[in-house]
């Protein structure tokens, strides 16, 4: 049952319906990122007693006297414990009466290129970190960066460790300043900056006394707080078709079932079916629940189309007005996960929504800074974590927005079809050659 | 992304599209149903998925032969009412051909599933099992994909693993390999109980508080009937419970309780203080690191 906090801020989980916020993480182990994850779920009462209790009972054996070792409440495999490192992405759940979080936190070694694109792909915000003493440093660019690249609408700064600085107003404002502007060249939409102290909890769930300066809302309120631009619903409408379903209808109707990636789906709307080019119009948007007036992304759907129109697995049903580039060439920004290095000219699959078709990644035209985002001269090959700009050709047209347009429809991995391994995810920047 | 959806409608969007994924691109999936709550929601995601078709894969069970009486004619009764057919892979049988060693008259078979659920996998040529495994826990799981790719051996190797982006999953899989999937991943607990409440998804009774003959053992009431009575020093007494989770009769303990309706559960499972494997599964409090050795053999 919802139990109020001293402040009044009710933190136990939502029973009602609430919103689906994903978050990512970022930052290393100095930073107190795993601190601070360990006192969100803490603080907003996540952690249950039998949890709290293994954290208590090793805290004791590290010789930790001054309370719990939060960090501890994010430990991950075994491996990871005796070797002192971060391997992976690892996901979190928490809730508030009115959001429901899920948090993709993601180490800061090496591999941390590959494994925030992984956890940024999906997120409607990210969380940087900066240690108050150091500021700014290589890394922070880097998970700003990475932000504005994979396109995270918000960004929120969390400048930790508050307390080790004397929570000095004057020392936030440096850090948040040049945070701001750093973000903002890169393209970040919001940016919002928060002083904190993870360690003792300050402006994490509660707002923090040694900072009365600080007039902002604290991390979790503001996580709360942050207006979610309906990513999706402008720009036309996207069907990728996943399954192929009988209807009552008779022996010989369709219908066609997948995620709506983009617009709003309406019976009655003139729609293409691509790449054939293909149209008609929808008659009826169904789920097992019944039928629909609209759906949008990213509702799981069925949609019937007027008398002979079809379509199979691996098309796409788009608004015929705004329809998507149909192309077989096309430029777009890779990043490279794979220890096998990339050679212009290799041949693998791309998987772009529901179709996989046979592609050759032909010149590698810059290579980005993980940084800054500048362009640097193309490298002879890609190695793992670099971020490029390359020319893709393909053996079947594609339907293809640009990623700044549609992050599903603008998204693409690639697989090296000798094992299987999934080795790049790619945005696309620009379709070439523009077909049907 | 935002959507305007509530959170459980975006899960279930995901989950459903998880689940066409895998029926399309690979060929031979299986989905694992215990006529356990994640399941029994597993199975009405499935619905969601692909009605008004049939299933494109059929059910399985890995059978510890260790079960709830209640739960096995759940589980029965559910697969004749959807019409889908449901495979049973028998522990019992594998102990009495000798594939694997009985741990004994009231000892856990939970690990002995791997291994028959392996070779089920193997002689029915699956390349893809669902589950209704949540990242919420255990914190192995919490960094495993959702499509979790599985080797020869049927091995999880946490450090190999693929890396999922957007909502793209790769099943690609070489023969002999198989992937094991949970459309689940991101559902809390709580969710899996507030959606069944949402969709009024039945249960087997033992969900719901009901009296029962039980002993108390390493501070859980587990079920004192048949093979697993008490043992020295142990006293057998009768008392209202229900259970959070539905496993291995030797070591699902159940919870003291008088919530007789999905209202009164959910209330519960909102303002509980222990996690559902903390204080069900005893095979889970052996060590540490008890779900990733499991696993890494094979195990869910």
């Amino acid at each position: 049952m919802p139990v109020a906090t001293t402040n009044g801020h009710a933190v136990t989980p939502a029973l009602g319906t609430s919103e689906l916020l994903r978050v990512v993480t970022a930052g290393s182990v100095d930073d107190g990122k795993s601190t601070l994850i360990g006192r969100l779920l803490l603080d907003s009462k996540q952690i249950l007693e039998d949890q709290l209790a293994a954290v208590e009972r090793t805290t004791l054996e590290q010789g930790g006297a001054e309370g719990l070792n939060l960090a501890l409440l994010t430990d991950g495999l075994r491996a990871e414990r005796e070797r002192g490192i971060t391997i992976d992405v690892a996901y979190r759940y928490f809730a508030t009466p009115r959001r429901r979080f899920v948090l993709a936190d993601t180490p800061g070694h090496v591999e941390y290129t590959r494994n925030m694109v992984t956890g940024a792909s999906r997120s409607d915000v990210s969380i940087v970190l900066v240690d108050a003493r150091a500021g700014v440093v290589e890394q922070s660019r880097r998970h700003a960066s990475i932000s504005a690249l994979l396109r995270i609408p918000h960004v929120v700064l969390c400048v930790n460790k508050m307390d080790l600085v004397g929570f000095d107003r004057a020392v936030f404002e440096r850090v948040a300043e040049e945070f701001t502007g750093l973000a903002t060249r890169l393209g970040v939409e919001d940016v919002t900056a928060i002083p904190i102290s993870a360690l003792l909890g300050d402006n994490v769930v509660e707002p923090s006394p040694s900072m009365p300066w600080f007039t902002g809302s604290p991390l979790l309120r503001h996580l709360e707080d942050i207006e979610l631009i309906p990513e999706g619903r402008t720009g036309g409408a996207r069907l990728p078709v996943q399954w192929v379903l009988p209807t009552a209808g008779g022996p010989e109707e369709r219908c066609y079932a997948g995620q709506v990636s983009g617009g709003v789906l309406r019976p009655g709307d003139d729609v293409s079916v691509l790449p054939s080019g293909e149209s008609g119009r929808i008659t009826r948007i169904e789920t097992f629940d019944g039928e629909l007036d609209e759906a949008a992304a990213p509702r799981a759907v069925t949609v019937h189309l007027t008398g002979g129109l079809h379509a199979v697995r691996g098309d796409m049903i788009v608004a015929a007005a705004e329809p998507p580039a149909l192309t077989t060439e096309l430029e777009a920004t890779l990043c490279w996960m794979s220890e096998e290095p990339l050679v212009p000219g290799d041949g693998l699959l791309l998987k772009h929504t529901t179709r996989t078709v046979r592609a050759r990644v032909g010149e590698l035209r810059f290579r980005l800074d993980n940084d800054s985002l500048e362009h640097e001269p193309a490298p002879p090959r890609l190695t793992l974590n670099d971020l490029a700009g390359v020319r893709i050709a393909v053996d079947e047209p594609l339907a293809l927005d640009p990623y700044r347009d549609n992050r599903v429809t603008g998204s693409f991995i690639l697989i090296d079809e000798a094992t299987n391994a999934t080795v790049a995810g790619g945005m696309v920047d620009a379709a070439l050659a523009v077909g049907g | 992304m935002s959507s305007g959806l509530t959170h459980l409608e975006a899960l279930e969007a995901e989950a459903i599209h998880i689940m066409r994924e895998v029926a399309s691109e690979l060929e031979s999936p299986v989905l694992l149903f215990s006529g356990g709550k994640d399941s029994a929601v597993l199975l009405r995601l499935a619905e969601k998925a692909f009605r008004p078709g049939p299933l494109p894969f059929p059910l399985m069970h890995v059978d510890t032969g260790h079960n709830f009486a209640e739960v096995l004619s759940f589980r029965d009764r559910r697969v004749a009412e959807l019409g889908e057919r449901l495979i049973v892979a028998s522990v019992q049988e594998a102990i009495d051909r000798g594939v694997v060693e009985d741990p004994g008259a009231g000892g856990s078979r939970n690990r002995l599933q791997s291994r028959v659920l392996l070779d089920a996998i193997e002689e029915h040529g699956f390349d893809a099992a669902f589950g209704g495994a949540r990242r919420d826990e255990e914190r192995a799981r919490a960094k495993e994909r959702v499509f979790s790719f599985r080797d020869q051996t049927g091995g999880w190797n946490p450090e190999d693993q693929r890396p999922e982006l957007w909502n793209l999953y790769n099943g690609r899989v070489a023969p002999g390999e198989h992937v094991r999937v949970f459309p689940l991943s991101n559902w809390t607990e709580l969710d899996v109980w507030q959606y069944i409440g949402q969709e009024r998804i039945e249960l087997p009774s033992i969900y719901f508080a009901h009296e029962r003959v039980v002993v108390r053992r390493d501070g859980m009431l587990l079920a004192a009937e048949g093979e697993f009575g008490p043992i020295e020093g142990e006293d057998a007494f009768e008392t209202s419970v229900r259970y959070r989770t539905v496993g291995d009769m030797a070591v699902t303990g159940g919870v003291a309780s008088t919530a007789v309706t999905l209202e009164a559960v959910v209330a519960e499972i909102a303002a509980t203080r222990v996690t559902e494997r903390g204080e069900t599964r005893a095979d889970d409090r052996t060590s540490d690191a008890a779900m990733e050795e499991r696993k890494r053999e094979g195990y869910f």
